[in-house]
């Protein structure tokens, strides 16, 4: 995070402070000086929103720990004890219920921003990585976090989840009965999730530091996919792009509270209300939304090692796509055959949320003879085979846009950034 | 060129929007009920309580808590509900002495006393509903082996949150507290013809005998049809009836009038909080707008003089 930072120490203190640990430059240049390309659009406010999201979370959750019994017995009483007894424990409880899904929301955008802009690419790639790692954190977090309410769906949710390990060769027992603290889902189960749903989203908060600290090296992509060249194509992030994202938060915080206070059971299953029973097994499973997708991709394969394997494989697989995508070009704005392949990826996404939480025997919407289970296997083919054929073969034979000059050539025309330019010289000479 | 590349970016866009149209739309389709031919339609209530300034009517959950009492709770606990939640703002709202009678009408154990005693005692505002059993084995042995579920939280627990419920600015708890109305209305005495019928219907067309609508499977024995529940044989029998109970308040109790008393106080009994939730919403909201706006503004002064 070095290298931007205008700041200067005026107090005494201050000065003091910077010669022995410069912090407070540090913070400046990540937030203040910070040059950021001018032709940011508004799908570059979702890595701020997550940000938000996650620190609504942590505050909701810790509060939420406080009148919290990890117990298989008390677990469920002591989730209604805060939705009817704890002062303000209804908000807090579906604020944090709530603040999950849209956490998930915001960070799936911002992760299909990158990939339509191409910002995993050189030199972002481990920019990408950690941010991968925070949505593999996220996934679990996530997943123990549904299961402390104790209801039906956690109780059920969380054995066909932990049974997923015992297909790994050799050691799969081993990890079960390690998930479970024994040899079923049960109180010692309860308990070690409920501590690292505890621990984990301080380990995200730190590899969203890392985060930060590996986008200041490179600074932002932007939409154009080309690295700023001049002073004249970045602003600097205060207060231009600290006020867009306080916007953009505002109105994404309304979207957020619009469910808390008016619909805050909408994203939640109706089984969940009903206490864990061991031996009542739900009629249908279903996983929290945000993993549907990745739940229809297991059922779509026939055999249930591979199913396992191809459901975290289709996560880690997003981990290689820096080294899978071939193109030079960034942006899918100069790439007209990977737009279109894109948006068949994300509402091949959406298609596999669906399908993730309806009967793989039925009918696709209906239609005679096409069941869900042919869609899942055609759209688990998609998904697979737009990293491992469309993104390496895209690359090499696609005929794409040429490219502008600059940020600043693209945004004010050739002649408008000349006189821009001229400009900038003038008021530079003349504090000079 | 360009606009080729506007047409495909736009057709794709479109696309998208559709198929998440389809997919919510069917979804709550699904949610809605199986579409057997000459099924009766589940009735849509429209709840005082449903909209986003939506509150409820004290007199109706005061009904229906006398329903509650004199009828469901012979056989269904409610543990999570106490008797001072009924005095409390947004419910009932019972007055504070009219909730120590009606606490004092039932005694609970209390103890150990001074000589090591355990002995009963009035119950008091700070006491929960009494359940009807001891425990899940005496309710299932005087159940004929069914057990009646706890109350607290059944209008959550059933039901699905819809689509619909929420593009009309309706409360999600429409759908658990619709469910609960229909359970009360739909039972019949005798296997009806539709059902029957759709065994008959999948016989023509050649396909697999579904096995649930066989005749065998009708065989209700000791259980009973109910045109809106799961799998149609439900081990509770029909509950209410014209009159089953007699209104203080001198309403006429229809057993449609009894049906939607006794499912607002469950969604009040299951989500108490649910008038300040939403009064707080609204100013919550506001707020977020207006400042959204001042927000905007000062974002657009900002950037006044920067072409991006």
């Amino acid at each position: 995070m070095s290298g931007h930072s205008t700041y200067v120490p005026k107090s005494n203190a201050g000065k003091w402070l910077e010669e022995r640990l410069p912090i407070i430059s540090l913070m400046h240049s990540a937030a203040v000086s910070m040059p950021n390309p001018r032709n940011l659009n508004y799908w570059w406010v979702f890595g701020g929103i997550a940000m938000f999201m996650l620190i609504v979370q942590i505050v909701t959750g810790i509060i939420l720990a406080m009148h919290y019994t990890p117990h298989a017995s008390m677990a469920f009483n002591s989730v209604e004890h805060i939705m009817r007894d704890v002062n303000w424990g209804w908000m807090l409880r579906y604020t944090h219920s709530n603040g999950a899904s849209m956490f998930f929301i915001a960070v799936y955008i911002h992760i299909l921003r990158g990939m339509y802009y191409g910002s995993y690419k050189a030199p972002r790639e481990v920019l990408w990585l950690l941010g991968m790692l925070i949505y593999l954190l996220m996934m679990a977090t996530g997943f123990m976090g549904y299961v402390l309410p104790w209801g039906q769906m956690s109780f059920w949710g969380a054995t066909v989840i932990t049974n997923f390990f015992e297909v790994v060769p050799f050691i799969g027992d081993d990890i079960r009965t390690l998930l479970w603290g024994g040899f079923a889902v049960d109180s010692p189960t309860l308990n070690r999730f409920f501590s690292l749903h505890y621990l984990l989203p301080f380990v995200i908060l730190g590899v969203v530091v890392l985060h930060i600290w590996a986008l200041h090296v490179p600074g932002s992509n932007n939409p154009l996919g080309i690295e700023p060249k001049t002073k004249q194509d970045t602003m600097s992030f205060h207060p231009y792009f600290t006020m867009k994202d306080l916007y953009a938060i505002v109105l994404f915080a309304i979207l957020l509270f619009y469910f808390v206070f008016f619909n805050p059971n909408f994203m939640g299953h109706p089984d969940n209300y009903i206490p864990a029973n061991s031996l009542v097994t739900p009629a249908h499973i279903v996983p929290e939304w945000y993993y549907l997708p990745f739940y229809a991709i297991v059922r779509a394969i026939p055999d249930k090692a591979l199913g396992v394997a191809g459901m975290f494989g289709a996560i880690l697989i997003m981990f290689v796509v820096p080294w899978l995508d071939t193109s030079k070009v960034r942006s899918a704005k100069f790439r007209p055959a990977y737009r279109i392949f894109f948006w068949i990826f994300v509402v091949n996404g959406l298609l596999l949320g669906y399908l993730g939480q309806v009967n793989t025997t039925d009918d696709f919407l209906g239609i005679h003879g096409i069941t869900n289970l042919l869609i899942s296997r055609v759209g688990t083919i998609y998904y697979f085979g737009f990293f491992v054929v469309i993104l390496p073969v895209l690359g090499l034979i696609e005929k794409t846009k040429p490219l502008p000059n600059s940020i600043s050539e693209a945004v004010l025309g050739v002649e408008g950034a000349a006189e821009e330019a001229a400009e900038m010289a003038v008021a530079t000479k003349a504090k000079a | 060129m360009n606009n080729l590349k506007q047409n495909i970016t736009s057709i794709a866009r479109k696309t998208a929007i559709a198929l998440l149209v389809v997919t919510s739309v069917s979804g709550s389709a699904l949610a809605a009920g199986g579409s057997i031919e000459g099924a009766p339609e589940p009735a849509h209530i429209d709840w005082s309580w449903a909209g986003v300034f939506g509150t409820f009517d004290r007199a109706q959950l005061q009904r229906g808590y006398q329903v509650y009492k004199e009828v469901c709770a012979n056989c269904h606990a409610m543990d999570l509900v106490k008797f001072r939640n009924l005095s409390e703002p947004g419910g009932p709202e019972f007055s504070e002495a009219a909730v120590k009678a009606l606490a004092a009408e039932y005694e609970i154990e209390d103890g150990p006393d001074a000589e090591g005693e355990m002995f009963m005692r009035p119950r008091e505002p700070k006491d929960a509903m009494p359940a009807p059993f001891a425990n899940n084995n005496a309710a299932k042995s005087s159940n004929g082996g069914a057990l009646p579920p706890d109350l607290s939280l059944i209008a959550k627990a059933r039901g699905h949150f819809s689509f619909k419920d929420m593009f009309m600015g309706r409360d999600g708890l429409t759908g658990g507290s619709n469910y609960l109305y229909n359970l009360l209305l739909g039972y019949e005495d005798e296997v009806p013809e539709y059902i029957l019928a759709h065994d008959e219907h999948t016989n023509e067309m050649g396909k697999e005998a579904d096995p649930n609508f066989t005749e065998e499977h009708f065989e209700l024995g000791d259980s009973n049809f109910n045109n809106f529940f799961e799998g149609y044989k439900i081990a509770m029998a029909q509950p209410l009836d014209d009159d089953y109970v007699e209104y203080t308040d001198g309403t006429v109790a229809t057993l449609e009038q009894q049906a939607e008393d006794v499912a607002s106080f469950l969604i009040w009994a299951a989500e108490p909080k649910m008038e300040i939730r939403k009064s707080i919403g609204i100013k919550v909201l506001l707020y977020l707008i207006i400042l959204a706006g001042l927000m905007y503004a000062v974002k657009r002064r900002i950037w006044e003089n920067v072409r991006h």
